[in-house]
């Protein structure tokens, strides 16, 4: 016995050594050092690490000491022009449902699908004070959709890579890997996912947009900037729905001279949650 | 070995016909959902977890339960524990292949789950619970049955499988501590957003476990003529009180960070669990039955176990007081700790989840299974023990 405690001590003590390195490590992978390019939120969750309280309440990029290299795509959506044209706001839902064959669900189904849609003020911003609302913030509905987010906790939950963040922002989806666990959707803190619990070919049996793949069954999938429109040099299909009405202005963030960042400029935003550290790149006017 | 588990009395085949029938009607649901999709669960965008993963949640918990008796009998020397280490190595068995089981019947694409291991991914939980799940069960393996082989042959365990015995002691910490990061590391959930669920969900385990292994352990000493010994169950019931207790002191310092700072991210949840949550006009409270069932069973389990004459001098009521602790984890962390997680959801809004009878009888589909095979292991186990007596 005495032997095999003496073989104990020092089974221990190499576990010990490997408990004490293991948090170096994971601090490492989780952010995303040595991730290549495919997690590029690398660098800027160790930027995020420097400086904690950077970001902290602000609604907007210009709190960025450094100019980022790259793309970062991004949305401001002027809720006050959803509110002088209420129709507007379900006609950028259908245009993006409608592109990309979402299939239909009675409103608040336990199935549904949204990758964009309409809720209450209070539902967008829970964090901001509700207590005596104006008569627009009362009355009109928000656009909500997926923040492709800075910092994506989605991405850092996925245990597969099948959510990933792209080098121009855009948090993506390969709904070919993805295993169905779910994981993102409870680590994505603004709803913004859905996953097919039914076979969605028997819900929407023929596509609205040929051009566009139908999903599987047990996948989940979101909104994903239209990257594909983007390739192609167009706009998102909300923002392109919304018109000249500049209620929706879509850009490169790490472009100081785009129109994105001129609107940016000029008005005052909001993010969803800044608290909780995603850094969103969808701005609201309110 | 194996030959052990095919003989067997009436009794003991009825049971296993029992369990045979329930996992028959399980495979059933579980092919139906596989065809049609987890719609034909009560899981749903709002609440995208149920009774799977909580279930998988609880059963780590027992798995890590077991090295209440690996520890004080493998570094303490503790004899007492001699007879029954090997019940909690095999009821970790049991119960990760539950995990696993609970696992695969809540993946969307149940086919690709290899994708976790063709594509790891360091930077999430779940990569690493499935490496700390799938070593802990290759360890139990591997030491439970080299160490019942070498006792039935009457030598003394090679020394290589100490050192295997040993790794197992921080895997099944880490079991529980992974898949309690599974939760606590999730930004905007604020029930599970708190550093005291790693411990707690130990101290449960702790709990839990051991509460099961004293229960089974009465009702061998019954069917199977296998006696632990007093001392070793006298022990155990002081490590399941301590247990629980720490558990029920974790959960009360949840409710003084919830409800002293008065944050409503932190109360939400603890409210709509235990007192139900009212949103526009309406009472959401279905968990509030499940969580005063877990007190009142918790603190009934802890009087039982800790007055001397229902501890030591009955049987029967030593059984219930573990079985009525068993229950109450199970309720806290197999019912509440998941589901109420997903209330509110992220927009504040309020959706409430019932399981489908597809879905609970899935879940007893597994739960029979893991009985099924813990059956077997504890047939084995008791009949080596009783050949070497002879
Ligand atoms: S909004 Fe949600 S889904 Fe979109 S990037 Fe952020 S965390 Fe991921
Ligand atoms: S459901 Fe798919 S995308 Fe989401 S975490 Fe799991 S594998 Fe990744
Ligand atoms: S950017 Fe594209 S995918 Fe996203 S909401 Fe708008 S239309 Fe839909």
């Amino acid at each position: 016995m005495d032997k095999n405690r003496r073989n104990f001590l020092k089974v221990a003590g190499i576990s010990t050594l490997a408990g004490l390195g293991a948090p170096a490590i994971v601090d490492r992978v989780i952010s995303g050092k040595g991730e290549g390019e495919v997690f590029a939120s690398g660098g800027a969750a160790g930027h995020h690490g420097a400086e904690p309280t950077e970001h902290h309440g602000e609604g907007n990029t210009e709190s960025h000491k450094e100019e980022k290299t790259g793309t970062r795509y991004g949305m401001v959506i002027d809720t006050r022009q959803f509110n002088a044209n209420p129709k507007l706001g379900v006609k950028c839902v259908d245009a993006c449902h409608k592109m990309h064959n979402v299939p239909e669900f009675p409103k608040g189904d336990k199935n549904e699908i949204k990758w964009i849609w309409l809720t209450n003020h209070e539902n967008a911003f829970p964090e901001h004070s509700q207590q005596f609302k104006d008569k627009d913030t009362a009355d009109n509905k928000v656009l909500v959709t997926c923040n492709h987010c800075e910092n994506p906790p989605c991405v850092r939950a996925c245990p597969t890579k099948a959510t990933f963040k792209n080098k121009d922002g855009i948090v993506m989806m390969d709904f070919h890997r993805c295993i169905g666990c779910r994981f993102c959707m409870a680590a994505c803190p603004y709803g913004a996912r859905s996953f097919n619990w039914l076979e969605p070919k028997t819900i929407l049996p023929t596509p609205t947009n040929p051009d566009y793949p139908r999903r599987m069954r047990g996948v989940v999938e979101k909104c994903n900037f239209c990257a594909d429109r983007l390739a192609l040099g167009e706009k998102p299909a909300c923002v392109a729905a919304a018109g000249h009405s500049g209620a929706m202005i879509f850009g490169d963030l790490n472009d100081p001279n785009s129109e994105i960042r001129k609107v940016l400029k000029e008005n005052f935003t909001i993010q969803r949650k800044p608290s909780l550290g995603t850094n969103p790149s969808v701005f609201y006017i309110v | 070995m194996f030959e052990k588990a095919l003989k067997g009395n009436t009794n003991y085949r009825i049971w296993l016909a029992i369990l045979g029938v329930f996992m028959a009607i399980g495979g059933l649901c579980y092919i139906h959902q596989f065809n049609t999709g987890l719609g034909t669960t009560g899981m749903g965008r709002d609440i995208s977890w149920g009774l799977y993963i909580s279930q998988f949640t609880f059963l780590v918990g027992v798995a890590a339960g077991g090295v209440m008796l690996v520890l004080p009998y493998y570094i303490h020397n503790y004899k007492a524990f001699g007879k029954i280490t090997i019940l909690g190595e095999f009821l970790a068995i049991a119960a990760l292949l539950m995990c696993l089981m609970f696992i695969m019947a809540d993946l969307g694409q149940p086919i690709r789950a290899l994708n976790v291991m063709l594509h790891p991914t360091p930077h999430s939980m779940l990569f690493w619970d499935m490496i700390v799940l799938n070593g802990y069960l290759f360890l139990n393996i591997l030491c439970g049955w080299v160490i019942l082989t070498a006792e039935r042959k009457g030598v003394k365990p090679p020394k290589w499988i100490y050192i295997f015995v040993y790794t197992s002691i921080p895997f099944a910490i880490s079991i529980h501590t992974v898949t309690a990061m599974l939760y606590c590391g999730l930004p905007g959930r604020h029930f599970w957003l708190s550093a005291i669920i790693a411990p707690r969900f130990l101290a449960s385990a702790f709990a839990a476990g051991p509460a099961l292994i004293v229960f089974i352990a009465l009702i061998l000493k019954r069917v199977a003529n296998f006696d632990a010994g007093k001392e070793a169950l006298n022990k155990m019931v002081t490590i399941i009180l301590y247990a629980a207790l720490i558990n029920a002191f974790f959960v009360g310092l949840e409710f003084f960070v919830g409800y002293y700072s008065n944050i409503p991210g932190h109360m939400h949840t603890l409210q709509y669990l235990f007192f139900g949550l009212e949103h526009h006009g309406h009472m959401y409270n279905n968990l509030v039955p499940f969580m005063w069932g877990f007190v009142v069973l918790c603190i009934g389990g802890i009087i039982l176990l800790a007055i001397p004459y229902t501890r030591k001098q009955n049987e029967f009521t030593l059984g219930l007081g573990c079985l009525m602790i068993f229950i109450a984890l199970w309720l806290d962390k197999g019912i509440g700790f998941v589901l109420g997680g997903f209330v509110p959801n992220p927009l504040h809004e309020i959706v409430e989840y019932t399981p489908s009878l597809n879905e609970i009888m899935i879940t007893i589909g597994v739960w029979s299974t893991g009985f099924f095979i813990l059956t077997i292991l504890y047939k084995i186990a008791v009949g080596v023990e009783h050949e070497i007596e002879n």
